[in-house]
């Protein structure tokens, strides 16, 4: 995935009249700039103070996507960066364009994803006089930014840009937002691209501390019930095959976080799934049950260790990530190892000596057997036996409880993953369609999962997919949405369709705010207050917008019209009508501990 | 435990909104928060003094060290250092009580800056405790203002004749 646009990086650079030493315009400063970090899509949305930026855009072999509302531009940079690791680009106007970023930023932000948002700003005599359009950007996004710059300068700009790159992509990634008012962006000077940038308060640790990952190995040789937890780092350094080796080598069963998945192949033998609040029985058992955790570039989010004085009790806890504020955060940790994961777990694995843990191994799928859980009958009996290794599987298999003609939203997710044979990129939004989409697609590739972890943003599917595809264009994409969060950014319809790009948007259609629904339905006496949803026809919607739109309210046109979409050379919305009250199981309610989790509802 | 936490920081604008900022967030206590020039004209120095259990402490240090702006940062709590604080105090003082007050400024080392008929105003340097202390005597004469410049704090040499009490 880099490969394509590192070549394509150079042939701007072959291609291009070299500018320095010429007399050039802020704006035309900070394309240059832009250029010579290989951006090669930017998502924005103009307005007044912007403009001296648009005015020389066109001059530039970069592709502007403009967008219907600056929070889809930010989430679709967002998505482009996950699945590029380049850092991903915005723009916004001063004002409600700067501020419409905000979610998506803060998304960036908890989710660590490298992104670079450039806000107009008004003009440098203006500031601080309340002028029209004006707003302190970066007091508001400072804590939801990495780092965040005002350029007060033109002189100062080039030099800017390379930090907020550098800043935006290296160690913990994140995002920057400079903020550009307008004279900086017309004034005009002698445009010198630095050499090189000064920044003595940043130095991310990459190599971990060779006695603490001594440590941690004599730790895992011992171990008689390993885990490891694989969450986003893994993903964001690229170290999906050393995390495999250090697996089998070692033979020790991994779970993932939300934002973990496809950083290890989900049909793998030592893969346990995710784990936390909608976890698998054999996950949250195991990390409750073993002697050694290894946590891998992840940071024990509430919502992956439950109540964290019973979270893996009776484990010695190694922990790896690059960010040393994450240690000891929320669990103690008995080994730290600060480093990137990628260069922490190739030393790891030279000395790691190969073991076989089997009883363990059997106790694991003894879980993974006799907690299979609703998901597990919804699948065909073919995955479940390639799961638990049983070629006669004792427990009833897919469709075994469920009505033949209802829609279950887990089965829709299967059927997308058996229609692209696994080999989609899939965004899903935030809520139950989340844990469908996470729980019930088997990522096996890597990098093949994206999704809002740490902020939740409801509205982020299908922005982020378009970013995502514009990222991958050699990947289907899929973004798999709820009927609530699909109508908080549903305006991208226009930008998918004005720029052809062809993300397929699968609506699971509950009428509900599903999530809320079950939280009421387990936690909240039944009261479903402010969770039903009566929804636009969201294939009539597609149409108007000039999409394909598709309505599917019978369970046997669910894979033939996915594939009818896989045909389709554009967007495409299909609405799903699925059952109303369908929950996600297991469920570890709020503040318990993970093992003591909700399987059933008895229903 | 009270702490002290010395960061090296750069002189740029917003860096003091940064660590406040982030001191607020994550819902650390400041006790008090000095910023000053340093030797290096484009780095300032910070002395913040917390509240908290080490562990929070850590996490205080390792969140400072992520602001990009921030260059280095100590806790100097367990180490021997020089700690100064400066507070000015305005006390009610009548032609009976003023050689009383003089007195005790006398012998906490202090200095009378400013005379009136009805007051004066104590300046005095020192530790936490001794200005607490000074304080606590003069409160009877009347305590009119009162303000105090939050603690600065710097390593003692490793090596060499160190006065470790003059002034404490």
């Amino acid at each position: 995935m880099i490969m394509i646009s590192d070549s394509k990086k150079s042939a701007i650079g072959v291609s291009r009249e070299n500018m320095e030493g010429k007399r050039l315009s802020g704006a035309q400063i900070l394309c240059e700039c832009l250029l010579r970090e290989g951006v090669e899509v930017i998502f924005g949305f103009p307005g007044g103070v912007v403009l001296p930026l648009y005015r020389v855009l066109p001059d530039y072999p970069m592709r502007h996507i403009l967008v219907r509302h600056e929070q889809g531009a930010a989430h679709a940079a967002d998505g482009y960066a996950r699945v590029t690791g380049k850092a991903g680009v915005c723009i916004a106007t001063s004002g409600p364009g700067a501020t419409n970023l905000v979610t998506g930023l803060a998304n960036a932000f908890l989710d660590s994803v490298p992104l670079v948002a450039l806000t107009g700003q008004v003009a440098t005599p203006f500031i601080g006089k309340d002028s029209f359009q004006e707003i302190d950007i970066t007091g508001i996004t400072l804590p939801i930014t990495k780092h965040n710059f005002l350029v007060q300068r033109v002189e100062d700009l080039a030099r800017t840009v390379r930090k907020a790159f550098h800043i935006a992509t290296t160690g913990r990634p994140g995002p920057v937002l400079i903020d550009l008012p307008k004279d900086v962006l017309s004034n005009e000077i002698q445009f010198e691209y630095p050499k090189q940038i000064h920044l003595p308060g940043y130095k991310p640790t990459l190599q971990g501390n060779v006695r603490q990952i001594k440590q941690a190995a004599k730790l895992f040789n011992e171990a008689d019930r390993p885990v490891i937890l694989a969450g986003r780092g893994v993903n964001i350094s690229g170290a999906q095959a050393e995390l495999k080796d250090l697996a089998e080598k070692a033979d020790v069963p991994v779970t993932v976080t939300l934002l973990g998945k496809s950083g290890f192949p989900d049909s793998h033998r030592l893969a346990l799934g995710m784990l936390g609040m909608h976890g698998t029985v054999a996950a949250n058992n195991a990390v409750t049950g073993a002697d050694l955790v290894v946590a891998i570039g992840m940071r024990f989010d509430d919502r992956v260790t439950g109540k964290t004085s019973t979270f893996a009790a009776h484990a010695r806890v190694v922990h790896i990530d690059i960010d040393p504020a994450e240690i000891g955060k929320n669990v103690r940790v008995h080994v730290p190892i600060v480093g990137d994961v990628k260069h922490v777990l190739r030393a790891l694995n030279d000395e790691v000596t190969p073991k076989r843990h089997d009883a363990w191994n059997a106790h694991i799928a003894e879980w993974k057997l006799l907690h299979s859980g609703m998901e597990i009958r919804e699948r065909e009996g073919k995955f479940r036996r390639e799961r638990c290794n049983l070629p006669d599987c004792p427990h009833p298999c897919l469709s075994a409880g469920v009505r033949a003609d209802r829609i279950l939203p887990q089965y829709v997710v299967d059927q997308i993953c058996k229609v692209t044979e696994g080999s989609a990129i899939v965004v899903s939004d935030v809520g139950q369609n989340q844990m469908f989409a996470a729980r019930y697609y088997v990522y096996d590739e890597p990098n093949s999962f994206v999704s809002s972890g740490g902020l939740g943003t409801m509205g982020f599917g299908m922005p982020a997919a378009m970013g995502v595809k514009i990222g991958r264009p050699d990947k289907a994409v899929w973004a798999i949405v709820g009927d609530g969060g699909f109508q908080m950014t549903i305006q991208e319809l226009a930008t998918l369709a004005q720029d052809k790009i062809p993300v397929k948007i699968a609506v699971l259609n509950n009428g509900y705010l599903g999530m809320i629904r079950q939280w009421q339905e387990l936690f909240h006496d039944k009261v479903y207050c402010g969770a039903r949803l009566v929804s636009p026809d969201f294939a009539a919607v597609a149409e108007a917008y000039g999409i394909a739109g598709f309505q599917v309210a019978d369970k046997e046109s669910v894979a033939s019209t996915i594939r009818r979409a896989m045909e389709i050379d554009g967007p495409v919305v299909i609405d799903f009508l699925v059952e109303p009250d369908t929950n996600v199981f297991p469920m570890v309610p709020p503040g318990g501990s993970i093992h003591e989790m909700i399987e059933d509802n008895g229903r | 435990m009270k702490h002290t936490v010395v960061a090296m920081v750069e002189n740029q604008p917003g860096v003091l909104n940064r660590v406040a900022s982030l001191f607020r967030r994550r819902g650390f206590n400041i006790d008090s928060l000095t910023v000053g020039r340093t030797e290096t004209p484009h780095i300032s120095r910070m002395t913040i003094v917390v509240d908290g259990a080490n562990t929070i402490v850590e996490q205080v240090v390792k969140q400072l060290y992520k602001v990009i702006d921030v260059l280095k940062v100590s806790d100097v709590s367990a180490d021997t250092t020089v700690m100064r604080e400066l507070a000015l105090i305005k006390v009610s003082a009548t032609a009976s009580s003023r050689s009383e007050i003089m007195q005790i400024v006398d012998i906490y080392r202090a200095k009378i800056v400013d005379v009136a008929a009805d007051s004066l105003i104590i300046e005095v340097t020192g530790t936490e405790d001794k200005i607490e202390s000074l304080t606590q005597l003069v409160r009877r004469f009347g305590v009119k203002e009162m303000v105090r410049t939050g603690c600065i704090a710097m390593l003692r040499s490793a090596n060499g004749a160190t006065k470790t009490s003059e002034e404490d």
